[in-house]
């Protein structure tokens, strides 16, 4: 049933007292999703969206028995709030913030390692739009209409790239297992990799789109996972073709300061590694068609 | 964020690595009063926010006072142009004036992210000097890499490891663990997001001492580094990216002639690419980020304007934590208070697209609109002035 957000999931909402937090819970509760609860330090005892609020997440896990959480919590302090979960025994974390210092996300990958697999915490993000599995829930500040239910699962960099595959999947009949963001910084939660083995495993996925962009190793290493060990087919698109060497481009992440991390050179990894990749931004909804077999419709 | 030359010298000389004595000087006397005080000769340095300095001339050896009064003269206030710099160059509106170093031998060492580990990672090479690219594609193999587990720091032995890897003997061993371990210090109390000494050069007498030495910052953390923060030099940044960045804008301008206003970077790549694609270029790359308001719009629009290049803006909206009717009367706002003359081709979607939509219709002004991320790139492509011409 999808991955990472399950009608099981209870899902609670760091930072649920803030206007951005509140706005996108309520879209999250109004389209069926889990919320159990929320958490701001110094709000314990007060309601939000007719849910209970906690001081800590510790707290919130032992009175709702949350096991997810979406984090609204400004950069500075974002590091902080996914330690804090990881400790109380949260086992998928989204966060959304944009701006951590890259100092802080090493400390947290570092700090990850403290716990067992059997009870350590998957993080997506930050600087992320989230996860969704439609029909089921989501977790994140992703516009739920956009994405039907369906089999073929999503992975992205980038947010805003990942409504735009959903929208011309949907146009094209093509319903969605899962969407994940993985975010764009230099140093995030889950790899592209980390994704596509969760996506493998799971009985309700088919096929898999993913959307790369400029800079880092991770769709290289993505690709050598695809070839050696991925059944499922899967299509890729690489942002930043017209983007110059040695610019940021907009995500902390997205700067080619490599061999191998321009969208031409990642394409051709992609390629060799028998990946289907789309030419250009408006064709990915066909390209999912072309390695499902089916028909385009456009 | 980068910073000067004689700035991160600073840093690194608080943290304990080895640097010549040298001065600042924004005149010929102030020049001339520096090789004085240090003695001559001197090597005068160009402070710009490059590298590639040598080779384009922003670099002196001076034995005599004249030397040094008509370099300065010569190079404070010109735009020094390397190959780094992009043709317009960088300003010069300080000189370093340093005692003259007799080098024997040139190391390069380089402190940086490592995304594939994600953890700091030391390159070094025994063959300095030369750009660290350079060195990658001509001496591979004289490259040293290390990589540092963040719990324990960089410990001794790693880095009296590295010095005897690259061919270091007697007290430089002692001297090389502490100048890794003061720019490892450096780069981790301070936020760097890269540290590089090139040439860390083996004087005649045999002791260590940084020559060149660049530092970068992680710009998420300066609300921690105030001190870092107060190095920045707006002289050495394009004005109209320091403009945007002041107001939430991710902003870079570029050669074309679409002005571009997207949410997203990802987006924002994929809408240039897709205007490539239909045969333009685009005029920049700009993210107006998550829950902009009117007035971000509004500020989007005027510094794409700024390019005198710009013949068509773009506004690509596909909404999650925006939302499409607070883009949609930004633009409203903006198409009036800006007095548009060009075309501007608009597509929104996602949270709460029908009022964004609905704003924009019921608005008095000739905006075109798309429906799709194709739609709106070929539309923009059309609406170019020239665009029946070419």
């Amino acid at each position: 049933m999808a991955i990472l957000i399950t009608p099981e999931t209870k899902i609670i909402v760091q930072g649920i007292s803030g206007r951005i937090g509140q706005f996108h819970a309520q879209e999250m509760i109004e389209t069926g999703t889990n919320v159990v609860g929320g958490v701001t330090p110094g709000r314990g005892g007060t309601t939000v969206l007719g849910r209970p609020v906690f001081n800590t997440v510790r707290e919130a896990v032992e009175a709702t028995g949350a096991d997810a959480s979406l984090m609204f919590v400004p950069p500075p302090v974002a590091a902080d709030a996914m330690m804090e979960a990881a400790d109380a025994g949260i086992r998928v974390a989204v966060s959304v913030a944009d701006g951590i210092p890259a100092q802080d996300m090493m400390k947290v990958k570092r700090f990850l390692r403290r716990y067992k697999e059997t009870r350590k915490m998957r993080l997506i993000g930050p600087n992320c739009a989230g996860v969704i599995s439609p029909g089921v829930g989501f977790m994140g500040i992703m516009p739920p209409h956009i994405y039907m239910p369906g089999r073929v699962g999503i992975v992205g960099r980038s947010g805003t790239l990942g409504y735009e595959a959903a929208s011309q999947m949907k146009e094209l009949g093509i319903g969605v297992s899962t969407s994940v963001g993985i975010g764009g910084d230099p140093i995030n939660g889950s790899s592209f990799k980390d994704i596509l083995e969760l996506f493998e495993n799971d009985p309700d996925t088919d096929a898999v789109m993913m959307i790369g962009e400029i800079g880092g190793p991770q769709e290289a290493e993505a690709a050598e996972y695809i070839r050696d060990h991925m059944t499922k087919p899967v299509a890729a698109y690489i942002a930043g073709l017209s983007a110059p060497k040695g610019r940021k481009m907009g995500h902390a992440g997205a700067i080619i300061s490599a061999f191998g991390e321009s969208a031409q050179e990642k394409v051709v990894i992609l390629q060799e590694a028998g990946i289907k990749v789309a030419p250009n931004p408006s064709s990915m909804g066909v390209t999912v068609a072309e390695i499902l077999g089916k028909k385009a419709a456009a | 964020m980068d910073i000067h030359e004689h700035q991160a010298k600073d840093i690194l000389a608080k943290f304990g690595v080895p640097v010549p004595n040298g001065g600042l000087a924004y005149s010929p006397e102030q020049a001339a009063y520096q090789a004085r005080e240090i003695g001559l000769p001197v090597v005068i340095k160009a402070q710009i926010h490059s590298g590639g300095r040598g080779e384009a001339g922003g670099v002196k050896f001076c034995r005599t006072d004249e030397e040094v009064r008509e370099f300065a003269a010569n190079i404070l206030g010109r735009q020094l142009v390397t190959k780094q710099s992009g043709p317009a160059g960088k300003g010069v509106y300080r000189l370093w004036v340093e005692a003259a170093t007799d080098i024997a031998q040139e190391i390069y060492l380089g402190f940086v992210l490592d995304r594939k580990s994600e953890r700091i990672m030391i390159v070094a090479s025994g063959a300095g000097g030369m750009e660290i690219e350079d060195l990658a594609e001509n001496d591979p193999d004289s490259l040293v890499r290390m990589i540092i587990d963040p719990a324990s720091g960089l410990c001794d032995f790693e880095a009296r490891e590295l010095a005897f890897r690259l061919g270091l003997t007697g007290s430089q061993i002692g001297q090389m663990v502490n100048t890794l371990r003061a720019c490892y210090r450096a780069y981790r109390d301070l936020d760097a997001t890269m540290v590089e000494i090139n040439p860390l050069a083996i004087t005649g007498s045999g002791d260590l001492v940084a020559l060149d030495a660049k530092m970068s910052f992680d710009t998420n953390a300066m609300f921690r580094r105030p001190e870092v923060a107060a190095l920045r030099d707006l002289s050495q940044e394009d004005p109209r990216e320091a403009m945007a960045a002041g107001s939430g804008l991710s902003y870079i301008g570029l050669d074309g002639d679409i002005g571009c206003i997207i949410n997203g970077a990802g987006l924002a790549m994929a809408t240039m690419d897709m205007i490539k694609l239909a045969g333009a270029e685009p005029a920049n790359f700009l993210d107006i980020g998550g829950g902009a308001s009117a007035e971000r719009v509004v500020t989007a629009f005027r510094t794409v304007l700024t390019d005198p290049n710009v013949s068509v803006i773009l506004v690509n909206i596909f909404a999650g934590i925006n939302r499409c009717d607070w883009i949609a009367a930004g633009v409203v706002q903006a198409y009036k208070e800006v007095g548009m003359t060009i075309p501007v081709v608009v597509r929104l979607a996602g949270t709460n697209v029908e009022e964004g939509r609905r704003i924009l219709e019921s608005a008095d002004v000739p905006i075109i609109t798309a429906g799709t991320l194709a739609e709106a790139a070929e539309a923009a492509v059309k609406a170019r002035p020239n665009a029946a011409a070419a």
